[in-house]
């Protein structure tokens, strides 16, 4: 299966700033690709590039087979984008600026167009300046999914908007998908919603990808929690490798263990003697926060996950 | 209390504006200063000044332009020079104001700061602050940059204090129309259309000379009344208590307004639009031209009243322009009061081109504006390409000044063909004279164009290029 976009070691410098740092993303034809970094990672700089709109100073980028800088207007017909915060022509409608941006994307699904604004709870008749902040990222995602294109790139889509909304997001997002088998990029950090849609995902840091890969692939390789009552004295845990955020208080342990290390640090409980003990996998916000969290070390637990700085 | 945090506030205005400010308050104090000693230099006795007087500074086009010298003084001449640069400096207070009142407010950053404890009334208090003390600085750095010139005190004080008061006189006026409109955008409108208004009656006024039947017109006109300071002449500064109790009325209406609103409303509300964009919304042309259309319309009219004013003055003018020997002279010897008039055309319409240079850097502005407000980005990650979408842009700075030179052209020809019963031939002469600025504008808004393209970070100050265009035409004016 082709790539439906392909960067590799993209760098983009503003002044001293570098915003990209050797950043990697590859996302699937077909699949809605989840993005993914703490502010500032070098998201919204990633997506104007895939764009066209900014040029990276080094690296390869390669979006529908194409080369966007000098194919912007050309590749720009079989795409959709959202950014995170839309700005609107304050004389201009709703229903004007989705006509407008829609005909100049090459014609848009009027039947559809309907069905979305109905669907989105949105009055195309008021004024551009006149629209909340949910309203006008609204504007931009009808105006976007009612596009017959091959990709669509959302840059925080739902910010703003209700948790009805979000939902209706979803639901017309993986329509799309299953009608016309459309690529998506995702660029969110509402983690359910990153859940609920993305079957694989990217999450990038201060310029560079830390990690991709499948959710459950992704969860196989984090750490596993642990908390247990312990029945004897906690000798020799704190010795075992792969056990992180160790706390022991009054008998209660709480930590994580790397998967391949589990084995061994059961063997030593069982020894210490336990009272009650729970394990689960990790979960998505753990996933997330190790990753976005500078001080901690970036866990490059899948294959093609880039080195730590 | 509603004023509190203005201090604060007034520091944040300094902040944001600490290039630009000190580079305009020093360009229109010591600009002014290099003018007085050019003219200084250029009539150095009392004899070269009379006849420059009797030549230039009393006849109708430069009347007009400038407002009449009371005295072939020195000083009466530096203080007539100094008339479009009292109407630069009350643009620029005007402007100042509106961009930090309405502006912040329809960025929203407006919202931000009323969250915190500051007074209601603190923005508009700490941008007045800030604005009137800044003319009055430029004033005093007048006044003492021309000290060397050994001109009466009492006149300069006049003279620098009549700057300062037309700054602060239209920084009240900005922040009235600020609190009017509800967009940034219409209140500069506005506020440049009062502008226009009051130096369009002032030049009519002052076209006819003291004698016209025109001429109680200046009492209309703020500027008329700061001209009739007439500094080292009468130095009449009684009058300056109009402009101050104007200037006060103007700050009364915009606190009572700020007072009274909800934020982010004015006095008028917006309608509902359509629902699905005509069939012609299509492109970025379709896109553009909702964006110029108004300006196009404003500026259209403008020019067309400015046409019919001129063309229907300056067969008048000419006429009264021989009011003393050595200008009667002349006028016969260039072939009777019939060419004063023509030149008296062809000085105002070279004013209309400048001022349409303006309109042409404004169509670039808006284009640079539609940029950093993030509304590019959508439109060109659609199948626009960037070329297509800047010529959407250019095409109303190409279109914009054609339309309205043309319409002042055809106007002021027929006013000015009507007066001497010379349509057919005014009429394609004056219309020609108003077409060939064209280029110079069309250049004037190419070199806006090539400053963002060279400067994309950081934006030039506004309108460089029709500053320097408007003070070599100046230069030429003065030079001829």
């Amino acid at each position: 299966m082709t790539d439906a976009i392909s960067l590799a070691g993209l760098v983009k410098t503003y002044g001293s700033t570098r915003a990209l740092d050797g950043l990697d993303l590859s996302v699937q034809q077909g699949e809605v690709h989840g993005f993914l970094g703490p502010n500032g990672a070098g998201k919204t700089t990633t997506i104007r590039i895939l764009l066209g709109l900014m040029r990276a100073d080094s690296g390869s980028v390669q979006i529908l087979g194409q080369e966007p800088w000098s194919n912007a207007p050309e590749l720009h017909k079989r795409l959709a984008y959202v950014p995170g915060d839309v700005t609107l022509w304050p004389n201009l409608s709703g229903g004007e600026a989705i006509d407008l941006l829609g005909r100049m994307r090459g014609g848009l699904d009027k039947r559809r167009r309907g069905e979305l604004l109905e669907r989105f709870d949105l009055d195309p008749r008021k004024k551009g300046r006149a629209y909340s902040k949910g309203n006008r990222q609204k504007v931009a995602l009808v105006a976007a999914l009612a596009a017959d294109v091959d990709l669509l790139i959302f840059d925080e889509p739902t910010s703003g908007l209700d948790p009805l909304m979000e939902e209706t997001f979803r639901q017309v997002v993986r329509e799309e998908r299953e009608r016309r088998g459309c690529t998506v990029l995702l660029s969110s950090h509402i983690l359910s919603e990153v859940e609920a849609l993305c079957t694989r995902v990217t999450i990038i840091r201060a310029g560079r990808t830390v990690d991709t890969g499948s959710l459950a692939e992704m969860r196989q390789f984090g750490h596993i929690s642990i908390s247990a009552e312990l029945s004897g004295p906690p000798a020799g845990l704190a010795d075992l490798s792969g056990v992180h955020d160790l706390s022991i208080h009054d008998g209660h342990l709480e930590c994580t263990v790397d998967p391949g290390n589990l084995d061994e640090v059961l063997r030593t409980l069982g020894t210490i003697g336990v009272r009650t003990i729970t394990s689960h996998p990790p979960t998505l916000e753990e996933l997330f926060l190790r990753h976005y969290d500078a001080g901690a070390e970036p866990a490059s637990a899948t294959g093609d996950a880039v080195a730590s700085r | 209390m509603s004023g509190r945090g203005t201090g604060k506030l007034a520091r944040l205005v300094l902040r944001r504006d600490r290039i630009i400010l000190p580079i305009w308050v020093l360009f229109f104090s010591l600009f002014p200063v290099s003018l007085a000693s050019s003219i200084k230099n250029l009539y150095p006795t009392d004899a070269d000044r009379q006849e420059y007087f009797a030549n230039n500074a009393s006849n109708a086009g430069y009347r007009a332009l400038f407002g009449p010298a009371y005295s072939a003084d020195l000083g009466a001449l530096v203080a007539q020079r100094m008339t479009d640069v009292k109407v630069i400096i009350a643009l620029i207070s005007l402007l100042v104001v509106i961009r930090h009142t309405r502006t912040e407010e329809d960025a929203r950053r407006r919202e931000l700061l009323a969250a915190t404890p500051v007074g209601r009334q603190a923005p508009v208090n700490a941008v007045l602050l800030v604005t009137v003390l800044a003319n009055l600085v430029l004033g005093a750095v007048f006044a003492a940059g021309i000290s060397g010139l050994g001109l009466a005190g009492g006149g300069t004080l006049a003279l620098a204090f009549a700057l300062a008061m037309s700054g602060i006189l239209f920084a009240a006026a900005g922040a009235l129309v600020a609190q009017v409109t509800s967009s940034a955008r219409t209140a500069r409108g506005i506020g440049i259309l009062f502008l226009a208004l009051c130096y369009l009656i002032r030049l009519v006024a002052d076209a006819g000379g003291p004698d016209s039947g025109l001429a109680w017109l200046a009492w209309l006109s703020p500027f008329g009344w700061l001209q009739k300071v007439a500094p080292y002449t009468d130095d009449n500064w009684a009058l300056f208590l109009l402009v101050i109790a104007l200037a006060a009325a103007f700050a009364l209406g915009a606190y009572t307004l700020n007072g009274r609103r909800d934020l982010g409303a004015g006095l008028l509300a917006d309608r509902l639009g359509r629902a699905e964009g005509s069939p012609a919304l299509g492109g970025p042309l379709a896109l553009a031209w909702r964006m110029h259309r108004v300006a196009l319309l404003g500026w259209a009219v403008a020019f067309g009243v400015a046409g019919a004013f001129f063309g229907g003055i300056a067969d008048e003018a000419g006429q009264n322009a021989g009011d003393n020997e050595t200008a009667r002279d002349i006028i016969a010897r260039m072939g009777g009061h019939e060419s004063l008039s023509d030149s008296f055309m062809v000085s105002l319409t070279s004013l209309v081109g400048l001022v349409g240079a303006g309109y042409a850097v404004q169509t670039v502005l808006r284009m640079r504006a539609e940029e950093t407000a993030g509304r590019v980005e959508p439109v060109l990650a659609t199948s626009v390409s960037r070329l297509r979408y800047a010529a959407s842009h250019l095409f109303f700075t190409l279109l914009g000044p054609a339309v309205a030179l043309l319409l002042y052209g055809v106007v002021a020809g027929l006013a000015y063909g009507a007066s001497t019963d010379d349509v057919g031939g005014e009429l394609p002469a004056v219309l020609g004279g108003a077409l060939v600025q064209l280029p110079a504008i069309w250049l004037v808004g190419a070199i806006t164009v090539l400053a963002f393209g060279l400067l994309p970070g950081s934006p030039p100050p506004a309108g460089w290029p029709w500053r320097s265009a408007s003070s070599s035409a100046s230069s030429v004016r003065s030079s001829t």
